[in-house]
């Protein structure tokens, strides 16, 4: 539900990143807070556990400077990502206007994928939302480890909607900003 | 999707008019008025303490997790919600299960009052929002040429390659 302000002229637009338990969400979002220059992001919030598992999710605000005169914003969000967190991820999904589903790469983790991409995709409908029509990118991270799938095999299984995707190494920062520019982008051709 | 909350200029001024009117007569510290995915609205009083975009994003998460309890024992929603502290207070009023009006006061005024009030507000603002919201929905605008003109996907496009150079 992306907030179109006429008058402030602002627009706020609200990015999930998306995925099974450990996948490297956060990782994405630190990495980009760590990138962004100081006076284009704001706080980012964690609600995570003393072992720094999601509980509720992370926060940050990222301005992208100023658009046809409109100063923009965006809000990225992460899930958690384990199973019996489902409320929760229903709940950051209510007003989303691009997904990012971050894929783990390694072998043993292929089902847990399927079943959180399954997942996405119930929780959306449940939103209102239908995940051909909105704006979403597909990314195959982890790719540093030994044990990991093709892409061929990842993208067989993921990305049956043959949306844009990426490899990423998340907390070596490979792969996250072009993700983000991605969906950024998609998110805003949604809006003109 | 017409779930997007697009404030124009006339429901922008008529919607802050209400809240410093709200701020006034509950001699509040500041009034803010945010949407359900999190984003802020608008403003009234002093914020220059407050972390407003993260104070806009937990309420929402906040609302929207207490909604999930009221639906566990049955509930539609708890219309409101209240966070007491030593000095200062937070209440927080649904608007049309849309927006949301949180308000944070201190010793200088009470629960009762601020309670009284929002509801009164409340009731003034779910008019305006009703009317942006069929302007949205069902108004010349739906459906046709986006009001960003034709050309934003494309100037959005390139300040975006710029950005992420």
């Amino acid at each position: 539900m992306s907030l179109i302000n006429y008058s402030s002229r602002e627009i706020n637009c609200k990015v999930v990143y998306y995925g099974c338990g450990l996948c490297g969400k956060t990782t994405n979002i630190k990495y980009i807070y760590s990138k962004v220059a100081p006076d284009a992001k704001g706080k980012l919030i964690s609600l995570a556990t003393e072992l720094d598992r999601t509980l509720f999710f992370d926060f940050m605000p990222l301005d992208l400077g100023s658009i046809k005169g409109f100063k923009t914003r965006f809000h990225l969000y992460t899930v958690p990502g384990q199973v019996f967190y489902n409320a929760s991820r229903k709940l950051i999904l209510k007003g989303v206007d691009g997904v990012v589903f971050v894929a783990d790469s390694q072998v043993e983790r292929l089902d847990a994928n399927v079943e959180s991409i399954a997942n996405l995709q119930d929780n959306l409908a449940e939103n209102g939302f239908n995940i051909e029509n909105i704006p979403f990118v597909i990314q195959y991270n982890k790719r540093d480890l030994p044990n990991i799938a093709s892409v061929d095999e990842l993208r067989s299984q993921l990305n049956k909607w043959g949306v844009p995707d990426f490899e990423s190494v998340a907390h070596q920062g490979y792969g996250v900003f072009e993700t983000l520019k991605e969906v950024a982008k998609k998110v805003l051709k949604n809006l003109g | 999707m017409s779930e997007n909350v697009n404030v124009f200029e006339d429901d922008f001024w008529s919607i802050n008019e209400k809240l410093n009117e709200l701020l006034k007569n509950t001699n509040s510290l500041s009034v803010l008025l945010i949407d359900k995915a999190g984003q802020l609205i608008t403003t009234a009083g002093d914020i220059s303490q407050l972390d407003t975009t993260s104070f806009a994003s937990l309420s929402a998460a906040d609302f929207a997790a207490t909604s999930q309890l009221a639906m566990l024992v049955g509930e539609k929603e708890f219309a409101t919600l209240f966070h007491q502290g030593e000095k200062q207070n937070i209440y927080v009023a649904s608007i049309e299960s849309r927006v949301m009006l949180a308000v944070v006061f201190d010793q200088r005024t009470t629960l009762g009052l601020v309670r009284v009030r929002v509801k009164q507000t409340v009731a003034e603002l779910i008019k305006i929002f009703q009317a942006i919201f069929s302007k949205l929905e069902g108004g010349p605008g739906s459906g046709g040429p986006s009001p960003l003109g034709s050309d934003f996907a494309s100037e959005a496009e390139s300040e975006l390659d710029n950005l992420f150079k």
